[in-house]
Parts: C-alpha cells; sequence; structure tokens
C-alpha cells in the first residue's frame, strides 16, 4: 500500500473547557514520548490555532474525571473520534493508551518507514527530466501537461542523494542529507559549478561497478582456488563497493541492493522513455 | 472532536525530526519544553517530510491559516514540502524557526513570539502549482 493510501490515527491532547490541564513538565513528557514514538499531537488549550477536525481518526486524551469523560465522549461526532482519560497516567502508560488505540484502529504504525526522498525545489527546476531519466525505482514521474513530479516517495532508497547530483539546477532537496545545498539550504554558485559536474549514470549504475567487481572477483577467485578463502571474496566485494560508496555518497546498502546489469538496462531504458514523453508533452 | 481555539495568534507547528539525528537533540528537547510550558495551543509532527509523503490535510489547514510559525529545518525544503503535498505555504504569513541553525534560546524565542518574520524564499516560479496537479497515470 502507498504511503499516500495510509491513514495514521490523530491525537488530541485536549486541555481546554470541562478538562484539567497538564503541569507544564508532564505535558512535556508525554507531548515528547508520544513525537519519539512517531505520533502526530494537536495540543488544544491556550492561545493559539490548530488545524480543526477532518475525517482521520482520532483519539483525544485529556483529564476529564469520570462522569466528564462520558459526557464529552457522547458530544464527539462520527465514531471516528475516541476519548481517553489520562488522569494519573504518566508519559509511559499516555503512549501505551495511544499505541492501542492506534491498533485497534488498525492505523499504520509510525516509523515504519523513514521519510527520505526528494523534494523538488521548482523556484530553480527547468523540467529537463534528467532525474526522471536516473532513477532506476520509479520514484520520479510526469503529470498531465508533462512537468516533473515525485510521484513515489516511498520507491526512494533511504540516505541515497544520487539523483541530487544529476540535477544541474541544484533543484532536489534532501531535507534530512547532512549537507547544504542538498538539505535545502541556500545554493551559492559555488554549490552549482560543482552540482553542474553530473554522473553519467553507467558509470554510476552500471558498468564500472559491475566490471570493477567482476575484475576484482576474477583476480580473487585465482586466489581463493588455492587459498579456499571465501571469507575473502566477501570482504574484497565489500571493499570495493565501500570505495564506491565514498566516491558517488551512495549508501553501500543501495550499491548493495542494486537490480542485475540487464535489469538496470531495462529500468534505464523505461526511466528514459517516460522522460522523453514528457518532455514530448510539453512540446505539442 | 473539541473545537480548536481561534484567537489571532499565529498557529504553531513544531517538527521533532524524529528519524533523523540532524537536529541538536538539546535543541530539541529545549525548544518543545518551553512550548509546552508557555500553555500555547500547537501542533507537533513526528515527521514533517512524512506528512508531506502523505499529502496529509492537516498541512493543508495548517499552510491556509492566517499565519503560520514552522519548528523545522531550512525554509527552502519547508516551503516545497508543504508546495509538494498540494498545501502551498503563503509566503506573507509564513515564518520557518531552523532548528538545524539556531541555537535553542533564538528558536524558542522566535517560535513563541507574537510577531512574524516572514523568511520564506520569494516564488520565482508558479510550479508551485505544478507540484500540486495530478500524477499522470
Ligand atoms: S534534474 Fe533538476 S532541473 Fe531537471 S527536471 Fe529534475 S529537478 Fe528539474
Ligand atoms: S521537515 Fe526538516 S526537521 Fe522536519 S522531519 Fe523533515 S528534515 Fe526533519
Amino acid at each position: 500500500m502507498s504511503i499516500r493510501d495510509q491513514k495514521p490515527l490523530r491525537v488530541v491532547l485536549y486541555e481546554g473547557r470541562d478538562s484539567t490541564p497538564l503541569e507544564g513538565e508532564q505535558r512535556f513528557a508525554a507531548v515528547s514520548r508520544l513525537l519519539q514514538q512517531g505520533f502526530a499531537i494537536t495540543r488544544v488549550g491556550g492561545a493559539g490555532r490548530t488545524a480543526p477536525a477532518d475525517d482521520s481518526a482520532a483519539l483525544v486524551l485529556g483529564r476529564f474525571g469520570g462522569e466528564k469523560a462520558a459526557d464529552f465522549s457522547a458530544g464527539t461526532s462520527n465514531g471516528q473520534v475516541r476519548v481517553r482519560d489520562i488522569t494519573g497516567l504518566d508519559a509511559e502508560q499516555v503512549a501505551a493508551e495511544v499505541e492501542a488505540a492506534r491498533s485497534e484502529r488498525q492505523a499504520p504504525a509510525p516509523g515504519a518507514w523513514k521519510p527520505w526522498f526528494p523534494v523538488i525545489d521548482y523556484d530553480r527546476c527547468t523540467n529537463c527530466m534528467q532525474c526522471l531519466s536516473f532513477c532506476l525505482f520509479g520514484v520520479y514521474g510526469a503529470d498531465d501537461e508533462g512537468h516533473i513530479q515525485v510521484q513515489n516517495q516511498d520507491n526512494c532508497k533511504t540516505n541515497c542523494p544520487a539523483c541530487s547530483r544529476v540535477c544541474p539546477e541544484a533543484a532536489i532537496m534532501f531535507p534530512k542529507y547532512k549537507a547544504g545545498p542538498i538539505n535545502g539550504d541556500v545554493v551559492k554558485d559555488s554549490d552549482l559549478q560543482r552540482e553542474k559536474m553530473k554522473i553519467d549514470i553507467s558509470a554510476l549504475l552500471g558498468g564500472d561497478i559491475y566490471s570493477m567487481l567482476r575484475q576484482r572477483s576474477e583476480r580473487a577467485q585465482s586466489r581463493f582456488s588455492k587459498e579456499r578463502d571465501s571469507d575473502k571474496a566477501l570482504n574484497e566485494r565489500q571493499k570495493c563497493l565501500t570505495k564506491l560508496a565514498q566516491a558517488g555518497d551512495i549508501p553501500a546498502e543501495v550499491l548493495m541492493s542494486l537490480p542485475t546489469p540487464d535489469e538496470i538496462l531495462r529500468r534505464a531504458g523505461e526511466a528514459r522513455a517516460k522522460a522523453q514523453a514528457a518532455l514530448a508533452v510539453q512540446q505539442r | 472532536m473539541p473545537p480548536a481555539d481561534n484567537t489571532p495568534a499565529p498557529g504553531i507547528l513544531y517538527c521533532h525530526c524524529t528519524y533523523a539525528q540532524i537536529i541538536d537533540p538539546a535543541v530539541k528537547a529545549g525548544v518543545l519544553r518551553r512550548l509546552c510550558d508557555s500553555g500555547r495551543s500547537f501542533e507537533a509532527v513526528a515527521d514533517l517530510c512524512e506528512l508531506s509523503a502523505r499529502r496529509d490535510p492537516a498541512l493543508a489547514r495548517l499552510a491556509r491559516g492566517p499565519g503560520v510559525k514552522i519548528a523545522a529545518c531550512y525554509p527552502r525544503a519547508v516551503k516545497w514540502l508543504f508546495a509538494s503535498a498540494g498545501s502551498p505555504l503563503d509566503p506573507g504569513a509564513t515564518e520557518v524557526v531552523n532548528l538545524r541553525e539556531l541555537p535553542e534560546d533564538a528558536a524558542a524565542a522566535r517560535l513563541l513570539a507574537d510577531d512574524l518574520q516572514t523568511n520564506l524564499p520569494p516564488d520565482k516560479s508558479s510550479a508551485a502549482a505544478t507540484s500540486t496537479s495530478s500524477p499522470a497515470s
């Protein structure tokens, strides 16, 4: 199921009328515990605006106390909203209540996917489609008018910023990346020069890796036939991948999980065709 | 669902960046603690990137408000995370408090201040709308 089809549970910490507000320290403990667990929390109480109710399942937490909790519950609308009295509960117990409610509603478990994906800065993007041609995992696509889009965020390989390197305009961000401008920091002229050094897809993901691996494994095999040391073969492979990973800033796990050379060629061809079709739509 | 408070103070959205180690944990905890102590209403999310990938409707409602302060990371990243979720922020009504760059005191002060110091990068294209159009099948 795509991430876009999942409906997470909304947690509301209600501290308004008919409830006893938490102390600052208790509020902090409960909110940070829930955030660490991956939940989103709306704290309703003092001044300030929060996003109003929507049709997602919600769990309202508050110190309502006995009867009042029942009254409050009866006043809520559509069965999508549950109310829990958290009087006397500590942060761990509150977190356990929320997790139980999540599981009961069969809402998606937070943290199952690390949200790592490209974000396009359309102030910079020229719609050249190089990212679409480059990505082998179907992350990019084009809309009906032939404009580049990130369409399948959860297909992206965690911690791999490779496509940002092929963008000639430094328009691709990964907000969780360690350094600018890929992390969203301001793009400087010097960055632009560096980012313009394009990476050849076949060099990065195809030929070089496989020919290097082949050569190494041939060399290794001739040695191993004498040494009979299969661990060494694995070490060789890992050493080789680590070197490539450092050069291209690509996580070794990503290189390790690459498809076969034939499959890479097939996918690259598919991506190129998609990009060409999108460019053709634009030129109509 | 309880009614939201409708006072004119800017809405506050705090991102905890739970799944990455890019923000100093002391800054995150310090800012969140002061937000909790302030007694203000707020939205806190484990990971704003995830909400963006989901196109979470809460983003649209926050983006539409009369003013919003967002404690997260770089303003350019936040701008396009909202836009790519189909909920572009109003550059005239949004202040991003960059927890990757600001020390705790400065970040908390900006988040809780009543005034809004808008700082989204100005629009250079109309393509915010591009990212909101429906994907080709
Ligand atoms: S490579 Fe960069 S400029 Fe080209 S379409 Fe992709 S994001 Fe836009
Ligand atoms: S928006 Fe920024 S601070 Fe929030 S989860 Fe994404 S990278 Fe982290």
